[in-house]
């Protein structure tokens, strides 16, 4: 796991410095615009700008000098500090971000499995019935729409422009400082609707094409027919035999799930402009803040190795026939 | 009519341990095809058309036949783990088709399976205890986890397994003996018929006998009855006392396992016995072998469904369908030659 994840910053970094836009520059433009010197001396005050910032964040250095200087302090967990805010260190304002991302995303998909799970046996028990084949209809429907349209699309429909039931900027209301803590609670509840839904439909889709699939091929299996065979109740046989036979694949899903809500969360807070983690990589995207962007990129990394092992760990636990020796 | 008048006699003209146990009368099993956006039903393939036989307690059945016969489909229709289209079975006098849901639970009790693949039949996420168990625990069959626990240990001994291997799981086992954990599991609730669905057929030819040898004993011990379904004749010789020969969905011929092996009387069953190996390979015997394949029970042959392929097929078996009739003691065949 190790060498992957230093491959992986490493990659990271060197995209990032191959990518067109400097920082410096960016920086130092934005002085210039702000400021009102005449244009000569301008001229030569950005240059001195530009060059102050890059000695400041040791940019002049080699890029390898970089990359081992980053390497040695994400080994104490520091990120560095923000380009555009020197006074704020990124792994303080990340794990600020994360508290309103992780939440959001566990949320999301602990509702996935709750829907996916029951819709996908209930097709699977019923195949072939028409309302198997109305809820794989409108199940594909959903799996095939994007992310962002949805969001654009919950936006106008339920926002102000529309029917008007939910807020749809940020987490909190302009005058959430003067609610009770209940009213903070149903405040930032009916904020986190649109963006809950967002992120949650294609995960119920996935998985409950998923859990359809497992739960026919374990119907079809002849330890479900030894179970009916033995007197057990069909709840029992699809519950306790099929349903817990199927749910293998399922509940391993969620160790790749979780990533990629965490990941997936840059295009939802951007449209819903919450101030999470992925709200904040895009932000630093904009402005080349490596810093920003290697933390943000390399915390995803780690959230999916990490997704990898756990659900190696899931499989040990739900299968009795793998073992670790 | 002809076929309940038949099955009397025989009843009478043999020897026999015991009183009818079961009675198959005229079973269909149809599987509809479906089509199109609207599932409507384009044809039936008729896996089982008519099937009629008696088995009597302490008794075992062969059923024989090729690939695709519908042995496997009778075997299971007659635990209703497929609902036949109609005909009537009959358990000890309970009318099975009727029974609702809650009844036939209970009577699952009496009426086992064992499965032909070993590796499929158990459920690879619970222990041993727990599949020889379930069935214990959710008929109340025992009180107590304790007496639960010595009911399995009983019955793994009983199957000649060693009791220690309670807490392992299936993938631990070897074939053989995971058939023998099937078989215990079938033993659990009691019962006094099992059906053996190809029960050795997936095992190696050593472990065959032993599981067939097991299930002989335990058949004498416990007064069992079996449908011993298989498409291996050497097999269905050594362990039963009548075999019914399936081709297309319906007997073909049923007798004494003695009189069918020695004057097997139906074209069909002379041509199966003439494709079994020997143990002798010098003895001169003559092959009879049926040309093209078995036609498919989406659309059977009018007339005699055997006719098709039948060596000494004349007009009448084209157009007319041979009923049931009995050609010596305990021997019925459906046939128009004349045997």
């Amino acid at each position: 796991m190790v060498p992957t994840m230093i491959g992986i910053t490493l990659l990271v970094f060197l995209v990032m410095q191959l990518a067109p836009g400097d920082p410096a520059a960016l920086a130092s433009a934005g002085d210039m615009s702000s400021g009102s010197a005449p244009a000569s001396a301008g001229q030569s005050d950005t240059q001195s700008a530009y060059d102050k910032f890059r000695e400041r964040f040791h940019l002049d250095d080699p890029l390898h000098v970089q990359y081992f200087a980053w390497l040695g302090n994400l080994a104490t967990l520091d990120f560095g500090v923000e380009f555009h805010d020197p006074s704020q260190s990124v792994s303080e304002e990340l794990l600020r971000r994360l508290r309103i991302t992780v939440p959001l995303a566990l949320l999301s998909s602990l509702l996935s499995y709750l829907i996916a799970i029951p819709l996908g046996v209930f097709s699977a028990v019923r195949r072939g019935s028409l309302a198997d084949k109305l809820s794989t209809a409108f199940v594909f429907l959903l799996y095939s729409l994007p992310t962002f349209w949805v969001g654009l699309m919950l936006i106008l429909a339920f926002g102000a422009t529309g029917f008007d039931w939910f807020p749809v900027i940020g987490l909190q209301g302009k005058d959430a400082a003067d609610f009770s803590a209940w009213g903070k609670f149903v405040d930032i509840a009916w904020h986190c609707v649109l963006p809950i839904a967002t992120m949650t439909y294609g995960g119920v889709a996935y998985l409950s094409r998923q859990m359809r699939a497992g739960m026919l091929e374990t119907l079809r299996q002849d330890y479900v027919r030894t179970a009916t065979a033995k007197g057990l109740s069909k709840r029992a046989v699809i519950y306790k035999h099929a349903l817990r036979n199927s749910l293998i694949p399922v509940i391993t899903i969620f160790a790749s799930l979780l990533p990629i809500l965490v990941g997936g969360s840059v295009l939802i807070e951007s449209i819903f402009n919450i101030p999470g983690m992925g709200l904040y990589a895009f932000e630093g995207l904009l402005v080349r803040d490596y810093p920003v962007v290697m933390a943000t990129v390399t915390f995803s990394a780690v959230m999916t190795l990490l997704g990898f092992l756990l659900s190696d760990v899931l499989y040990a636990l739900v299968d009795p026939r793998i073992k670790h020796d | 009519m002809s076929a309940t008048s038949s099955a009397s006699a025989r009843a009478t003209a043999r020897l026999h341990r015991g009183e009818t146990l079961l009675e198959v009368r005229d079973l269909k099993t149809w599987f509809p095809v479906r089509k199109g956006l609207f599932s409507r039903v384009v044809a039936q393939v008729k896996a089982v058309d008519g099937v009629s036989f008696d088995v009597r307690s302490g008794e075992t059945l062969g059923l024989v036949g090729e690939s695709g016969c519908g042995k496997t489909t009778v075997g299971r229709s007659l635990l209703r783990l497929i609902e036949p289209t109609a005909g009537e079975v009959r358990f000890a006098g309970k009318d099975v088709l009727a029974q609702s849901p809650r009844e036939l639970r209970t009577l699952r009790k009496e009426m086992q399976i064992i499965f032909q693949d070993p590796y499929a039949s158990l459920n690879p996420r619970m222990s041993v205890a727990d599949i020889v168990g379930e069935g214990l625990k959710v008929h109340k069959l025992v009180s107590g986890r304790r007496e639960l626990e010595a009911r399995v240990r009983e019955l793994l001994e009983r199957v000649r397994l060693d009791p220690a291997y309670l807490n392992r799981y299936p993938h631990e086992f070897s074939g053989g003996q995971r058939q023998r954990i099937g078989i215990a599991r079938a033993l659990s609730l009691s019962p006094r018929f099992i059906v053996c669905d190809e029960a050795v057929s997936a095992l190696d030819v050593s472990i065959q006998a032993q599981v067939i040898n097991l299930l002989g004993e335990l058949g004498d011990e416990l007064g069992l009855s079996y449908l011993f379904v298989a498409h291996d004749l050497s097999v269905v010789r050594h362990i039963s006392d009548r075999v019914a020969v399936m081709y297309l969905g319906r007997i073909v011929e049923l007798a004494d396992t003695d009189t069918l092996f020695e004057k097997p009387a139906h074209p069909y069953t002379q041509a199966l016995l003439s494709a079994a190996p020997r143990v002798d390979p010098t003895e001169r015997r003559e092959r009879i072998v049926l040309k093209g394949d078995v036609p498919s029970p989406l659309n059977p042959p009018s007339g005699c469904a055997f006719h098709t392929r039948c060596p000494l097929v004349f007009d009448r078996c084209k157009v007319e369908d041979p009923v049931e009739r009995e050609v010596s003691a305990g021997q019925s065949v459906r046939c128009h030659l004349d045997l």
